[in-house]
């Protein structure tokens, strides 16, 4: 299996959920490949020359041809692998725009608003945008009850394209819920999702890939304390 | 036989012609619906329960939303020639190109059609740069899909074209000129006049009437999109 990849290459940073959803389709596909770490203050040649248009990680260099955003390159790993374990996308047309939907509405509802929590300046701002995340939270619990049919995931028995985006995030949604008391997946709220949330961390390439809680909230820290150190200093 | 497809649009959508484009581009007959957005339908309001958008495909009892995911369904739910490439690595460029549209051009396009002074400036220059990096996935081809029109060609007329020309000349601000964009300038006029594509183009004066129309509640609508 290992020997037929061609050369894979993931340019990424160890504190990136976007980096951890190419990671864990990686995993699932079996796929083997070489980790470049990056220092995001210090950008690669590769990684500049790689994704000229947003000089971001992940990136997915696959025979020397890159690939870059996340949901992309999930995509791209389903795709061009698709001989190599289990499909992300399941195979009617359908189905697959009910998961494209939903992978959608997690990029643009939850992402989004969720990545504003942590930019804004105002107390205000920053409830609002907490507040769009949290009301996206709500309605992907409806979305897992209708993709998964009853089942385990998104996916349905298997891991699927949204498993992988949501699950990408889960070490940064419980390191919020210790940063600021929000906790994001609510199993009085949304007990799909809480459940859900349990099992994917069981799952084997969660536990070989999801970085540790404690880590991204030490990180999360201190990119806090660099920033406000950058305001006090203007 | 297949179920019977209905699209719920509005003509002055531009995203309702994502939808309807890529139908036509496959052959499948459709019905359009047309929705009065100041007074959504039951139908909408059901099968779009999560936005209350349009475009919405309805295949026999499916409902499919969001423009660029109809566009992947009617790719793979119909025969007939492929609206995404066919190479791994390029559908993985035209997804990257669409998302790039959808998700980092647009705030700074409406911005910088509909605001003014520094919040105007700032997206102007935004946008423009943006555009000039689309321009180089047309460069020397017909089309973004190459010889044929594609998904990103699809993606893209919603942001560049006939839609654009048409706020440029409301909002009474330019941003691509012929001098500026040439390679973008000519695959807009590609695209609007294909035989197939200019079949669901909505005429330019009605939606030059509809967006003058609407212009004030356009403004106010991007205000509150302005970065806090």
């Amino acid at each position: 299996m290992a020997g037929g990849d061609g050369d894979l290459k993931l340019l990424g940073m160890w504190a990136s959920p976007f980096v951890t959803r190419a990671k864990l389709a990686l995993h699932i596909k079996g796929l083997s490949y070489e980790y470049v770490e990056e220092d995001l203050g210090n950008k690669s040649e590769l990684l500049l020359s790689s994704n000229p248009v947003h000089k971001a990680v992940p990136v997915l260099i696959h025979n020397g041809k890159p690939v870059c955003e996340s949901a992309v390159v999930v995509q791209y790993i389903d795709d061009a692998f698709a001989g190599a374990g289990p499909s992300l996308l399941p195979a009617d047309p359908y189905e697959r725009a009910v998961a494209r939907f939903w992978a959608a509405y997690v990029e643009d509802k939850l992402v989004t608003p969720w990545g504003r929590v942590f930019r804004v300046k105002t107390d205000e701002a920053r409830a609002e945008a907490m507040n769009q995340t949290i009301a996206a939270v709500d309605a992907l619990e409806g979305g897992l009850r209708e993709c998964s049919g009853g089942k385990n995931f998104f996916g349905g028995d298997s891991v699927g394209y949204v498993d992988v985006l949501l699950g990408g995030l889960v070490p940064w949604i419980k390191a919020t819920a210790r940063l600021s008391g929000a906790e994001l997946i609510d199993a009085a709220k949304t007990p799909l999702l809480a459940a859900w949330m349990e099992r994917f961390c069981e799952l084997d390439a969660a536990k070989a890939v999801l970085q540790d809680v404690d880590a991204v909230v030490e990180y999360a820290k201190a990119v806090q304390a660099r920033a406000a150190a950058a305001a006090a200093s203007n | 036989m297949s179920p019977p497809v209905k699209i719920l649009g509005a003509f002055s959508s531009a995203f309702t012609h994502r939808a309807e484009v890529a139908l036509r581009l496959k052959g499948v007959p459709y019905e359009l619906i047309q929705e009065d957005l100041s007074n959504k339908s039951e139908l909408l309001q059901k099968h779009n329960p999560i936005h209350k958008k349009v475009p919405v495909l309805l295949h026999g009892d499916r409902a499919v939303c969001e423009s660029l995911v109809i566009v992947e369904y009617v790719d793979e739910a119909f025969d007939g020639p492929p609206l995404l490439p066919v190479d791994p690595f390029d559908r993985a460029t035209a997804r990257f190109w669409a998302r790039f549209l959808d998700d980092k051009c647009s705030t700074s396009y409406w911005l910088a059609l509909w605001t003014e002074g520094e919040v105007q400036k700032g997206s102007v220059k935004e946008i423009k740069e943006n555009l000039a990096l689309l321009e180089t996935q047309v460069k020397g081809k017909r089309f973004f899909g190459g010889d044929t029109v594609g998904y990103l060609d699809i993606a893209a007329s919603a942001f560049v074209g006939h839609w654009l020309s048409v706020f440029e000349e409301v909002a009474g601000v330019t941003l691509v000129t012929d001098a500026e964009y040439p390679d973008l300038c000519r695959w807009a006029k590609e695209y609007t006049s294909h035989e197939t594509v200019k079949q669901c183009l909505p005429e330019r004066e009605k939606l030059l009437a509809h967006f003058t129309a609407s212009k004030d509640f356009i403004v106010s609508a991007v205000k509150s999109m302005t970065p806090k």
